[in-house]
Order: C-alpha cells, then sequence, then structure tokens
C-alpha cells in the first residue's frame, strides 16, 4: 500500500515535469514558426533591387524598400540623440547621486513607462509636434521612439553603472579629482561596454516600433532627407504591405519583415557575445 | 585633509578647488534634471492626453463609456465594444499564456538540466524581441487561414452548445486577436515568472526535500504556494502588456465594433481603433474622442502596471529579507 502511493508519487512527479516540458516547447513553438515562414515567402523576394530602389506603383512588380530602411536608421539617430544622453545621465543620478527613495520613485516612474502602450506615445507626440507645426515629420517620428528610449535607458544604465566597484569611485576621489570628472572619466569609462550593450538593445526594441510612428513619421514613398517631412520606415512600410490586397505586396512585405527582424536579432546577438565576454572579466 | 589645505597658499586653494566645485554642481544639476525626465514624460502624456480630448469628454461625459454607438458620421461616439473588446481579448490571452509561462518558468528554474536553461531563456528573449508588425504579419497570412481552415471548424464542431463558439467564421476574429496578443506575453509573463521564482529561497525547498517531498510536491507545496503573490504579480503584468498591444492585434482581430458573444466575431480594441482611425478623424470632435480612448486606455495601463509593480517588488523584496 505505501509502497504503491510511494510509486503513484514519483509517477505524478515524472508526469507534471513532462507537463511543463511541453509547455516549454509550446512557449518556444511560435518563434520558430515565426521563423520558418518568414525564410520561406521573405527569402525569395530579398534581393539586390529590394535594397536599392524604391516602392514600385501598384501593378508594378519589383521595386524595393531602400528609402524605408534609410528611414529607419535616421528615425533610430533621432531617437538616440534624444534617448541616449538623457537616459544615461538620467542613470548617472540614479547610481552615482539619488538617495533611495528618489531612486525607488524614479526607477518606479520608469517602469511604469514602459508598460505604456507604444501607440499612447505615437498620439502623445502627434499632438505635442505634429499638430503645432501643422504637418507630419521625421523629427515627430524620432521623438515618439526617443521618448520610448528614455526609460529603458536610464534603467539599464543605472543597473551597468552600479557594477563599476566603489574602490575605482574612491582611488580616484583620493587623487583629488572632482567628482563629476571621476564620473566621466572612471565610472562611465569603466561601464562603456555594458553602456553601449544597453543602448542597443534599446534601440532594437523601438527599431521594429510601428504604432508611435503611424501618426508621427508617417511614411512616405519616396526618398525624404527634410526632418520637417515624412519619413519611410521599415516597419510602416511593411504594414502597409501586409493590409494592402496585392500579392506582389505582400511578398516585398515578407522580406521586409525578414530584414528587420534580422537586424534586430543581429544586434541582440552581438549584445549577447559583448556582455558574455564582460561578465567573464569581470569574474577574473 | 584640514593640513594639506591649511599648507596651501589661499590662491593655489581656489585655483584647484573653485572650479571643480562648480563643475560638480552643473554635472549634479545636470544628471538631476535628466532623470527627473521621467518624471515629466508621465505629466507630459497624461496632460496631452487630457488637453485633446477635453471636447469629447465634454460632449460626452460618462456615457462615453457606457454607450456603445461609434458613428463618426452624425458625431456620436461610444468607446463601450472597444472597451469589450479589448477586456476580452486580453482575458483571452490571459487564460492561454499563463498556464503555459508558469509551467515554463517552473520548468526553467526547478525542472529542467542545468544545461539546457540559458538557451531557452535566450530563446524566449528572441521570442519577445520580435517586432508587433511582423508577428501580426505572420498572425494575418498563416494563423489566421489555419484557424480558419482546422481550428476554428473543430471548435464549432466539438464545443458548438456554447455560445462562444456559434456563428460564421471568418477567420480573422477576437480569438484570433487574443491568440496573437497570448504569443506576444508569453514572454514576459515567463521571464518575470522566471525571476520570481528563483527569488524563493533554497530554504523552502530543502525543507520540503527533508519531508521527502517529490519533486513536484516540492514545487507545488514549496515554491509555487511561497510565490503566489508574486506570480500574480507576473500575471497583472502580462496583462498590463495585453491591454496595450496595437500592431498585431489591428492585422488579426478584424476590426468590427461590436458587442456579442462568439468569439468567431470579429471585435475592435481600444488600441486598434486609435491605429486605425487616427489619420482618418476629419473632424475635431471624431479626434477628440480618439485622444479619449487613449486617455482611456493609458489609465488603464498605468493603473494595473502600478498593481503589477507593487505586487512583484514587494514580493523580491520581502523574500530577499526572508534570505537574510
Amino acid at each position: 500500500m505505501r509502497e504503491s502511493f510511494y510509486r503513484w508519487r514519483k509517477i505524478k512527479s515524472g508526469l507534471v515535469s513532462a507537463l511543463c516540458l511541453l509547455c516549454a516547447v509550446l512557449v518556444i513553438a511560435p518563434l520558430g514558426l515565426v521563423f520558418f515562414h518568414l525564410l520561406r515567402e521573405g527569402a525569395s523576394a530579398v534581393n539586390w533591387s529590394f535594397f536599392t530602389n524604391l516602392p514600385k506603383p501598384v501593378g508594378e512588380i519589383g521595386g524595393g524598400m531602400a528609402n524605408a530602411i534609410v528611414g529607419t536608421f535616421e528615425l533610430l539617430g533621432i531617437a538616440a540623440l534624444i534617448g541616449v544622453p538623457t537616459g544615461v545621465l538620467g542613470g548617472v543620478y540614479l547610481a552615482e547621486y539619488g538617495s533611495v527613495r528618489v531612486n525607488w520613485l524614479l526607477r518606479f516612474i520608469c517602469d511604469i513607462l514602459n508598460g505604456v502602450p507604444s501607440i499612447i506615445w505615437g498620439i502623445v507626440v502627434y499632438g505635442l509636434i505634429v499638430v503645432p507645426v501643422k504637418s507630419f515629420s521625421a523629427l515627430a517620428g524620432g521623438v515618439a521612439l526617443g521618448f520610448i528610449m528614455i526609460p529603458l535607458i536610464v534603467r539599464m544604465s543605472e543597473e551597468v553603472l552600479l557594477l563599476v566597484p566603489n574602490g575605482y569611485r574612491e582611488a580616484a576621489l583620493a587623487l583629488g579629482i572632482a567628482r563629476w570628472k571621476m564620473t566621466l572619466h572612471i565610472v562611465l569609462k569603466t561601464a562603456l561596454k555594458g553602456l553601449v550593450t544597453g543602448v542597443l538593445l534599446a534601440l532594437a526594441r523601438v527599431a521594429g516600433e510601428t504604432a508611435p510612428l503611424l501618426f508621427t513619421a508617417f511614411g512616405n514613398r519616396f526618398w525624404n532627407h527634410n526632418l520637417h517631412d515624412p519619413i519611410a520606415a521599415l516597419p510602416l512600410q511593411i504594414f502597409a504591405y501586409a493590409i494592402s490586397p496585392y500579392d506582389d505586396w505582400h511578398r516585398q512585405a515578407w522580406a521586409g519583415a525578414l530584414v528587420l527582424v534580422s537586424m534586430t536579432f543581429l544586434v541582440n546577438v552581438a549584445v549577447r557575445f559583448l556582455t558574455r565576454s564582460r561578465s567573464a572579466a569581470l569574474a577574473k | 585633509m584640514i593640513t594639506a589645505t591649511a599648507s596651501i597658499p589661499e590662491s593655489a586653494q581656489e585655483r584647484m578647488v573653485a572650479p571643480s566645485r562648480f563643475g560638480d554642481v552643473i554635472f549634479r544639476w545636470l544628471t538631476l534634471v535628466m532623470a527627473f525626465s521621467v518624471l515629466v514624460l508621465v505629466i507630459l502624456v497624461g496632460w496631452q492626453l487630457w488637453r485633446n480630448s477635453s471636447l469629447a469628454i465634454h460632449k460626452f461625459g460618462f456615457h462615453f463609456l457606457n454607450t456603445s454607438k461609434w458613428d463618426p458620421v452624425a458625431e456620436e461616439f461610444g468607446a463601450l465594444p472597444f472597451i469589450y473588446g479589448t477586456l476580452i481579448s486580453s482575458l483571452i490571452a490571459l487564460v492561454i499564456a499563463v498556464p503555459l509561462s508558469i509551467a515554463t518558468a517552473v520548468f526553467l528554474t526547478e525542472l529542467a538540466p542545468m544545461w539546457i536553461r540559458q538557451p531557452l531563456v535566450s530563446l524566449i528573449e528572441m521570442l519577445a524581441a520580435i517586432p508587433s508588425v511582423i508577428l501580426g504579419l505572420w498572425g494575418v497570412f498563416v494563423m489566421v487561414p489555419f484557424l480558419r481552415l482546422a481550428v476554428f471548424p473543430w471548435l464549432k464542431k466539438t464545443l458548438g452548445f456554447l455560445p462562444l463558439f456559434t456563428g460564421p467564421i471568418y477567420g480573422v476574429s477576437m480569438l484570433a486577436g487574443g491568440i496573437i496578443v497570448a504569443i506576444m506575453i508569453l514572454p514576459i509573463i515567463t521571464s518575470v515568472s522566471r525571476e520570481i521564482l528563483r527569488s524563493v529561497p533554497d530554504l523552502q525547498r530543502e525543507a520540503a526535500y527533508g519531508l521527502g517531498a517529490t519533486r513536484w510536491e516540492v514545487t507545488r507545496i514549496a515554491v509555487l504556494s511561497y510565490a503566489k503573490n508574486g506570480l500574480f504579480g507576473a500575471v497583472v503584468l502580462g496583462l498590463g502588456r495585453a491591454l496595450g498591444e496595437t500592431m498585431a492585434v489591428t492585422m488579426v482581430i478584424g476590426n468590427t465594433p461590436q458587442i456579442v458573444a462568439s468569439l468567431f466575431a470579429p471585435g475592435y480594441t481600444l488600441a486598434s481603433v486609435i491605429a486605425n482611425e487616427f489619420t482618418e478623424a476629419t473632424t475635431d470632435v471624431y479626434l477628440s474622442a480618439l485622444f479619449e480612448v487613449g486617455l482611456v486606455l493609458f489609465g488603464v495601463t498605468i493603473a494595473v502596471n502600478l498593481i503589477a509593480q507593487l505586487l512583484v517588488k514587494t514580493f523580491v523584496n520581502t523574500s530577499a529579507g526572508a534570505v537574510q
């Protein structure tokens, strides 16, 4: 009796383990499926003209997304100009100056902001920039992405800066260096790799954002290098093509998606590589 | 320190100290301003949404939230179908994602062999890195046809006696929206639950093992019941993300403002009505109504995230205290 009960408990434990394994497989499954279809549908449409040509009008086969790819990088550039200095210096405040209470509050606000739906940023920047200027613009799109980056980078840079050993700070201060110079030359320099990692991750995250760009950058079928005019972006172009009724556009949407995912994943993998060597160096 | 400053002539001391103190003050204030910019951002968002939606707030008052007529031509706006759609699609997403995510988190912290844990975590992070619009693209061209041809007819045949699974099958539907949101919130619930389970003190597990419990019994008695508040926080955090999902949902939910029981029928969410109609809004009232939809969405996600963060943080702090 007792023996068989014990066996039943063992079997139950094994069953639940198997069930948990199954769930883990199911969680990973969408990743595999999305990748499989991206490669199958997208690979045939990614060719040289995709990277060099402008979109063709409806009905003409071919064309590319050159303007959208460049546009995405322009938007990321503007976003980085806003998000990186603000985020990193905000992180410096949390790591070097702030008190326990203030830090708790600011961290809390950052976490709340990270949960704000990205479409909200889109309409807020619409009200803030597009309405007064009376035009959709690359600038507005970049600002929307920059706003999303700020709380992300504040949190990440604080974490990275706290990893710098206090001995470094004390040694620098003992030599008579001003505190701000110590922060810039010793702390930020030591943490540089981690900061770059955090910034790249934040950029990869906003590079795929579509919702904040719908009413700010708006999209454009032509080249545009004027920051006050609407600009194309890869996610916007994918969205526009995906909901269109044309087969050739669907094919291009898959190609664009493949390119976008490859870009974000390359950054993610590179970052993983960077952090691995960093934690290995710290362990030494 | 005192003797050192005393031995330096007055002028030299000024040269050495004064400029750097000045730099310190400037730098400190600069970082302070940058850090408080996040507070400014919260206020900015709230203020913009409030200001731009004031027209609709004055015109419709509280009826905006409990009437279901959305008619841009007659300029009558009620957001109830969108609130309903957002709640139902998020609920479907939670029903699917919560068991899967928590079981995966248990697998990752309690059961899986060490060598497989890190690769699995990386894969889940990769799933989180897929942009919403790309998941939507996959949803439109792969998932929705599959659901329409295989899953929905089967559901209708086996569970058709429930009002949830009746009516015509279009493919794009509330259920499809819920499933795509589930996929989007799987990674966040999994990774937060994993953090929670990892912060359960090992003493808990050791005590249960010491009493002769099997692995599952240890997990159930010592880990899951200990961590239930934190896990609840992880679920609420997932809910917060689910409520605000935009692009993928917009592409598969069908975008029809209606309140019907059937999950096969198309729906509409707060986020997707903004995404779809914002650029088409021709009148001031229409635009203002859409801003109010945004205000509602913002308010709800802030509240949900606030609760979630408090639950998760309190749990992690108290269990860290228990270890000490």
